[in-house]
């Protein structure tokens, strides 16, 4: 019996030898293979292109930051625990914040409750068991990219039509609001699953399916764990947009001068942080702008908060793998 | 045994066997018993087009069968058939029939995860979960509800992959800080906790080197005494070293230029390799191609 070990090496080794005289007879240059310094021109793009990416992100900074001192400028004078304690007023002194930071915590809080189970089941269905070749799944995909385009304002009429009024019919409730704007943002968070979703390798599922897990089974314990920092991710970007948002809002409910806090998601009457701050922008005393660029103070820090947990949960699940 | 890949067939409550390590050899198999698998006419297709065509062979009960052949044979592809993985690939399609036990594993009727249950299969590349050591053995047994005692099922697995001495103190540890030669272990380990009849293993050592992979073929041969195993394998030695059957699988090409898989040689290993009856296989075999 011949030694297959060795032939192979024979074989390996010619193959070799062959493959390096094809390059130099097809006119390689080996000098270039040399492993000096790049060309200067070279260097000076990468310099360049650097530089490029470098004032695209100060700009970007220093827009945020800009508008951020300036309404700490505007607003310190304010910016205290009675902002935070007393409701909205017509006089400038006695105003502040208190029904709105509730409206906005309930509406938003809410809105994470609905959306993200709708939008988590959502992608399962379009990344797991969809069949792509329907017709059907692929009008929902493409839906669901449209969807993500239409203007708030729309949603807001939707959101009178269909929830406030119509089938729903459940009032001028928060939770009217934080419905709204749960369909106003689903399409993110359901893109944002989806990708997280995909993201988990297969051969994850392979080995569980493999070892005579069902496919929910699989979803369940590994897909949907390792999909959570994605999103979680997708629902940050989802409580940022939703969390400012004010036309949609005001057609489904939200006013002013609401001096109590909101009982719960089903009891009439809300307002939100930027419904308030917007009615007070639109004031011409000077002391509600003050008021206004305080509360924006207010809203970036709830913003910030909500953030964090986010991020907290996405960190935390991300150790994992 | 008739229905027993039906939904809903009785969970296996049996814990794996204990076998201890260095337990002594028990005889060696028998090769008189029924096949375990048989194949007839199978051809596997990806989107219409055959990868592997008329495969008709038996995989014998307490064998190491091993399946060689140049890289895009379509080893992978016949062997995810046994446990019908390739369901999992939307464009692939088995016909013919893989009898279990005389029984279709595509007739109606079967539900392809009670198949998995009893037919395990083990991956080129190690995938644990991104879980602790004991949890990547537990998992199977948690899932298909097997009444068992947990820690004694991942001790008694994790002895059986020769994996226990060197992981005992940090089962409960992220599998993902192992060597890779412990991870694929422990993807066999993983497979044995739900007690299965066959393993099915695709290039377990591709990833491994020589001593890591020594060990899994010890394994294997130890293994047999238990299981049905099917590997497949481009390291000829591994299969003159494991195996006791050597299929070997080639490309042909048709009419219309499409590539396809056929079994060209499947025999004792020792003929295989020594006197093959085929020429590509004697090509193979020693060499010259591939
Ligand atoms: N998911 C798939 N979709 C389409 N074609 C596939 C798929 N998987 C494999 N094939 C094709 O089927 C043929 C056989 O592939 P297979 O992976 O079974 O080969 P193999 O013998 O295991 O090769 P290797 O030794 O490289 O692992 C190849 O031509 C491959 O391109
Ligand atoms: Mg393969």
């Amino acid at each position: 019996m011949p030694d297959p070990d060795r032939q192979d090496r024979e074989t390996r080794s010619r193959m070799r030898t062959s493959a390096r005289q094809a390059i130099t007879a097809a006119g390689a240059d080996t000098e270039s293979l040399a492993l000096g310094r790049r060309s200067k021109s070279e260097a000076w793009k990468s310099v360049a292109f650097l530089a490029l990416m470098l004032f695209c992100v100060l700009v970007a900074l220093a827009l945020l930051v800009t508008l951020i001192i300036d309404a700490f400028i505007d607003g310190s004078s304010r910016l205290n625990a009675d902002l935070l304690t007393q409701f909205p007023s017509g006089v400038p002194e006695n105003a502040g914040l208190q029904s709105a930071i509730f409206g906005s915590l309930w509406v938003i809080g809410m809105m994470i409750i609905t959306v993200v189970p709708l939008a988590v089941g959502a992608a399962i269905y379009l990344e797991e068991y969809a069949d792509r070749s329907k017709w059907y799944n692929r009008i929902v995909e493409l839906n669901i990219q449209n969807l993500a385009a239409v203007p708030s304002i729309v949603f807001g009429i939707l959101g009178l039509g269909l929830i406030v009024r119509g089938p729903l019919d459940l009032g001028f409730v928060a939770y009217a609001g934080s419905l709204t704007l749960a369909l106003l943002v689903l399409p993110t968070v359901i893109l944002a699953s989806r990708e997280a979703i995909r993201s988990v390798p297969s051969s994850l599922s392979d080995g569980s399916m493999a070892l005579g897990a069902t496919k929910w089974q699989t979803i369940w314990h590994h897909v949907l764990p390792n999909a959570i920092p994605g999103i979680a991710t997708g629902t940050i970007l989802a409580v940022s947009r939703a969390i400012g948002e004010t036309a949609p809002l005001l057609l489904v409910g939200a006013t002013v001068f609401v001096t109590f806090n909101p009982e719960g998601p089903f009891s009439e009457g809300y307002t939100t942080l930027p419904v308030q701050i917007f009615n007070w922008v639109s004031r011409p005393q000077d002391e509600f702008r003050t008021l206004a660029a305080a509360g924006i103070i207010v809203l970036l820090f709830i913003l910030l908060l909500m953030n964090s947990f986010a991020i907290w949960i996405r960190n935390r699940y991300a150790r994992q793998t | 045994m008739a229905d027993q890949l039906q939904t809903g067939a009785d969970v296996k409550t049996a814990p794996p066997a204990i076998d201890a390590p260095d337990a002594a050899p028990n005889g060696g198999p028998t090769s008189s018993s029924a096949p375990v698998l048989s194949t007839e006419n199978v051809h596997v297709f990806y989107d219409g087009i055959p990868a592997v065509k008329e495969v008709t062979m038996d995989i014998p009960r307490h064998r190491v069968t091993a399946f060689i052949g140049p890289s895009g044979c379509g080893k992978s592809t016949l062997l995810r058939s046994f446990n019908r993985m390739n369901d999992l690939i939307p464009s692939a399609e088995v016909t013919g029939k893989v009898l279990y036990h005389g029984q279709d594993l595509y007739g109606s009727g079967v539900d392809p995860v009670e198949v998995r249950k009893h037919i395990g299969m083990v991956f080129q590349k190690p995938n644990p979960f991104p879980k602790s050591i004991y949890d990547n053995v537990a998992f199977g047994p948690k899932v298909l509800g097997m009444k068992v005692d947990m820690d004694e099922v991942v001790e008694n697995s994790l002895r059986h992959a020769a994996l226990w001495d060197e992981v005992k103190d940090r089962l409960k540890q992220s599998a993902f800080g192992m060597s890779g030669g412990q991870q694929q272990r422990l993807c066999i380990a993983r497979a044995l906790a739900t007690n299965p009849d066959v393993l099915l293993m695709d290039e377990p050592c591709s990833a491994l080197d020589p001593i890591a992979t020594g060990r899994i073929e010890d394994l294997m041969v130890r293994l047999r005494e238990e299981y049905t195993i099917v590997i497949v394998t481009h390291n000829m030695q591994q299969a003159t070293r494991v195996s006791d059957r050597t299929a070997f699988l080639t490309v042909e090409l048709d009419e219309q230029d499409n590539r396809t898989g056929v079994v060209v040689e499947y025999d004792e290993t020792e003929k295989v390799f020594s006197q093959p009856s085929d020429s590509r296989t004697e090509a193979y075999v020693t060499g010259r191609i591939g």
